[in-house]
C-alpha cells in the first residue's frame, strides 16, 4: 500500500512540474503479484526450507526433522565421496565448458570464414545443423541412445569391434560404462557430443554480428586464416566466449540426467557428481538432511557463478 | 605480428581492387583469397566427416530400429537392414504405453507454455513498462533462481505437492515448471519491454489509458511475437525435463516421454533393436518440433547470451 501512496504522490508532483515520469500513470505493481507470490512459494520458501533441512536429520522424510546443527556439514566436509563428486564436476567442466568452447570456436570460425566463402552458405549451414542435432534431443533420450551404443554385450561399439575381429568376443571388449576407469571417459564423450552444437551456434551468430571489414582488410593484407582466427576472431568473440564459458560451467555443475541414465553414478562412485549424490541421499537412501546439505553447498556455489554472470551481462550492456 | 606487417606492406604494392570487385572475388571460391584448392577441399572433407560422425548415433538408432534382432547379430549394427520390420517400434510402443507418455508430456508442456508465459508477461509488464520499485532486486533474484540446482528445491517441493494432494499428478509439474520457467521468461521479457518505444506509451497515456488498457490494447498486441517465441521455448524445455518428473511422478501412468526414456535405458539390455527403437521414438517428437520451429529455436539459443 505504501508503494501506491508514493506512486500517486509522484504522479501529482509530476503533473505540476510537467515532467511526468513515464511510469507514473496508472498502478503497475499489482501485475507483478501473481508472479511474485508464485515465485516466493515455489522458489524462496522451498529453498529456505531446504536450507533448514540441511541442519536437521530426517530419515526417509518420516516424522519430524530433528535439529542437529552443523553435523551434516561437518560430516560432508569429511566425506571423501563428496569431494570426489566435486572432482568429477571439474572433469565435467572440462568436457562441457572448456572443450566445447575451444572446438566450437574453431568449427564456427572455419565454417564462417573458410568454408562458407569457398563452398557457399548452404554447406556451412548443413554442417552446423549436424552439430546442432544432439542439442534438440532430450538429455534422457541421448543417455538412452548412448547407453545402448556403449552397452558391453549388445552395444553397437562392441558388436562392431568383434565383427571386425578386433576382439574374439564381446566379453573381451571394453565395458564402456561398467568399467570404473572407462565410465567417466564415456560419459564425458557423450557430453562433448551434446555440447558442441550449442557453442558452434552461439559463436556463428556472434561472427555474423561482428564487423567483417576487419577480417576482409586482414585477408587483403595477406593474413592467413589461422592468423585472423588468433588475432581477430578470438577478440571479436570475447563477449560470447565469456558468457558461454560461464553458462556451460553452470550447466556442468548441475549435470544430473546423463549420469542418472547412463551410469547411476557408478560403477561404485566412479561417475558420481554432486547433483546425483544429493538425489541419491534424498531419495535412494532417505538421508534427507544430508542430501539437503549437499544441494545447499552446490546451490551456493552456483549462486556465486550467477552473480558473476549478472555482473558480466551488466558490464556488456554498458559497453554496447 | 611482424610477419603480418611485412605481408601487409607487400600487399600494398600490388594493385588494390575496389570493394565491389573484392566482394565478387571472394564469392564462391571463384578466385582471389577464397579460392578453392586441394587444401580447402581437404578442410571441407575433414569437417564434413566430423559432422557425419556427429549424426552417426542417429543413423544407428534409425537403421537398427527397423532391423530384426537376428539381423543385428549376424550382419552387425552398421549395415542397412536386409528387410524392414516395424516390430521393434510397435513392441516398444506397446510395452511403454507410449501414447499415454506422449499425451502426459504434451499436456504438461502445453500448460507450462501458457501459464509460464502469462506469469512472465505480467511480471515483466510491471517491471519493464511500470518500472516498479525494487525491479532490479526482483530481476537479480530471478536470475539467481534459474541457476539454483533443482536438487536444492526438489525435496521441499515434493513435500508441498504431497500436502496439497498433487503428488503423482501432472499438475504439480505444471505449477512448478510454470514458475521456474517464468523466472527466466520475466528476466528476458523485462529487458524486451524496457526497450518498448516510449512515444507509443506516452501517446496512450495522454489518451487516458490506465495500466489495464495499456497492457491489453498497446503492449500485448505489440509483444505477441516475442511471447509466442517464449512459448515454444517453455514447451520444449518442459518436454526435456527429467529430474522433477522422476521425483514427482512415481506411477507409470503419469510418466512423461523424457522420464520413461531415462528409465527404459536399463530395461531392454538384451533387446538391442528395441533399445534403438526406444531411442528413435524418443527422438522423433523433438525432431518434428525442431523442424517446425527451427528458426525460432536457433534464434533462442543465442537469445540468452549476448544481444
Amino acid at each position: 500500500m505504501t508503494v501506491a501512496t508514493t506512486r500517486s504522490e509522484l504522479k501529482r508532483k509530476g503533473a505540476t512540474t510537467s515532467q511526468a515520469r513515464p511510469a507514473s500513470t496508472g498502478l503497475y505493481w499489482p501485475w507483478a503479484l501473481p508472479g511474485l507470490i508464485a515465485f516466493t512459494v515455489v522458489v524462496v520458501v522451498a529453498f529456505l526450507w531446504n536450507v533448514y533441512l540441511s541442519f536437521t536429520s530426517w530419515k526417509q522424510g518420516l516424522g519430524t526433522p530433528k535439529w542437529i546443527g552443523l553435523d551434516n556439514y561437518i560430516k560432508l566436509f569429511q566425506d571423501d565421496t563428496f569431494w570426489q563428486s566435486f572432482l568429477h564436476s571439474v572433469v565435467f567442466i572440462v568436457s562441457m565448458a572448456v572443450v566445447p568452447t575451444g572446438l566450437g570456436l574453431i568449427i564456427a570460425s572455419a565454417l564462417f570464414d573458410y568454408i562458407a566463402p569457398r563452398f557457399g552458405n548452404g554447406s556451412s549451414a548443413a554442417v552446423r545443423a549436424a552439430f546442432f542435432l544432439p542439442q534438440i534431443i532430450p538429455i534422457a533420450v541421448a543417455g538412452l541412445l548412448w547407453s545402448w551404443m556403449l552397452s558391453s554385450q549388445q552395444g553397437t561399439f562392441n558388436v562392431t569391434m568383434v565383427q571386425w575381429g578386433w576382439f574374439p568376443s564381446v566379453d573381451q571388449a571394453p565395458n564402456w560404462l561398467g568399467n570404473a576407469g572407462l565410465a567417466m571417459l564415456s560419459v564425458n564423450v557423450v557430453l562433448i557430443w551434446i555440447q558442441i552444437g550449442y557453442t558452434v551456434t552461439i559463436f556463428m551468430s556472434g561472427l555474423a554480428r561482428a564487423d567483417q571489414s576487419v577480417h576482409e582488410a586482414a585477408a587483403i593484407d595477406g593474413a592467413s586464416w589461422f592468423q585472423r582466427f588468433r588475432m581477430i576472431t578470438i577478440n571479436q568473440l570475447a563477449p560470447e566466449i565469456s558468457v558461454v564459458l560461464l553458462t556451460t560451467t553452470v550447466a556442468a555443475l548441475k549435470v544430473f540426467a546423463p549420469v542418472y541414465v547412463m551410469t547411476q553414478g557408478g560403477p561404485g562412485t566412479a561417475t558420481n557428481v554432486p547433483a546425483y549424490f544429493s538425489y541419491f541421499n534424498f531419495i535412494q537412501t532417505g538421508k534427507v538432511g544430508y542430501g539437503a546439505a549437499i544441494s545447499t553447498v552446490l546451490a551456493l556455489l552456483l549462486i556465486v557463478f550467477a552473480i558473476f554472470l549478472l555482473r558480466m551481462q551488466t558490464r556488456q550492456g554498458e559497453n554496447r | 605480428m611482424s610477419q603480418l606487417l611485412s605481408e601487409a606492406t607487400f600487399a600494398n604494392e600490388t594493385a588494390q581492387p575496389s570493394a565491389r570487385e573484392l566482394k565478387k572475388l571472394s564469392r564462391r571460391g571463384q578466385g582471389g583469397f577464397n579460392r578453392r584448392n586441394g587444401f580447402s577441399w581437404g578442410v571441407l572433407g575433414f569437417i564434413v566427416l566430423a559432422a557425419l560422425l556427429w549424426i552417426a548415433p542417429l543413423y544407428l538408432a534409425f537403421v537398427n530400429s527397423i532391423k530384426s534382432k537376428a539381423d543385428y547379430t549376424t550382419s552387425g549394427p552398421l549395415s542397412l537392414p536386409t528387410s524392414i520390420t516395424f516390430e521393434n517400434i510397435t513392441a516398444f510402443w506397446a510395452k511403454a504405453n507410449f501414447t499415454e507418455k506422449l499425451w502426459n508430456s504434451f499436456q504438461i508442456s502445453f500448460w507450462v507454455a501458457i501459464f509460464g508465459v502469462l506469469l512472465s508477461f505480467l511480471t515483466a509488464y510491471a517491471i519493464g513498462i511500470g518500472k516498479v520499485r525494487g525491479r532490479f532486486f526482483v530481476l537479480a533474484l530471478f536470475m539467481v533462481a534459474f541457476t539454483i540446482p533443482a536438487e536444492a528445491l526438489m525435496y521441499p517441493l515434493l513435500k508441498m505437492a504431497k500436502m496439497v494432494n498433487l503428488y503423482d499428478n501432472i499438475w504439480s509439474l505444471i505449477i512448478i515448471f510454470s514458475v521456474l520457467q517464468s523466472a527466466f521468461g520475466t528476466y528476458l521479457l523485462a529487458s524486451v519491454l524496457s526497450d518498448f518505444p516510449t512515444e507509443i506509451l506516452e501517446a496512450a497515456r495522454i489518451d487516458g489509458a490506465g495500466s489495464v488498457r495499456l497492457l491489453w490494447s498497446v503492449v500485448l498486441p505489440l509483444t505477441r511475437p516475442t511471447l509466442l517465441v517464449l512459448m515454444v521455448f517453455f514447451f520444449i524445455w518442459t518436454w526435456n525435463e527429467f529430474l522433477y518428473p522422476l521425483v514427482l511422478l512415481p506411477s507409470n501412468s503419469s510418466q512423461t516421454v523424457s522420464l520413461s526414456m531415462g528409465l527404459a535405458s536399463g530395461q531392454y539390455t538384451s533387446e538391442p533393436t528395441q533399445q534403438a527403437a526406444a531411442a528413435l521414438v524418443g527422438i522423433l517428437p523433438t525432431l518434428l518440433f525442431f523442424l517446425i520451429f527451427q528458426r525460432t529455436l536457433l534464434k533462442g539459443v543465442t537469445m540468452g547470451s549476448v544481444k
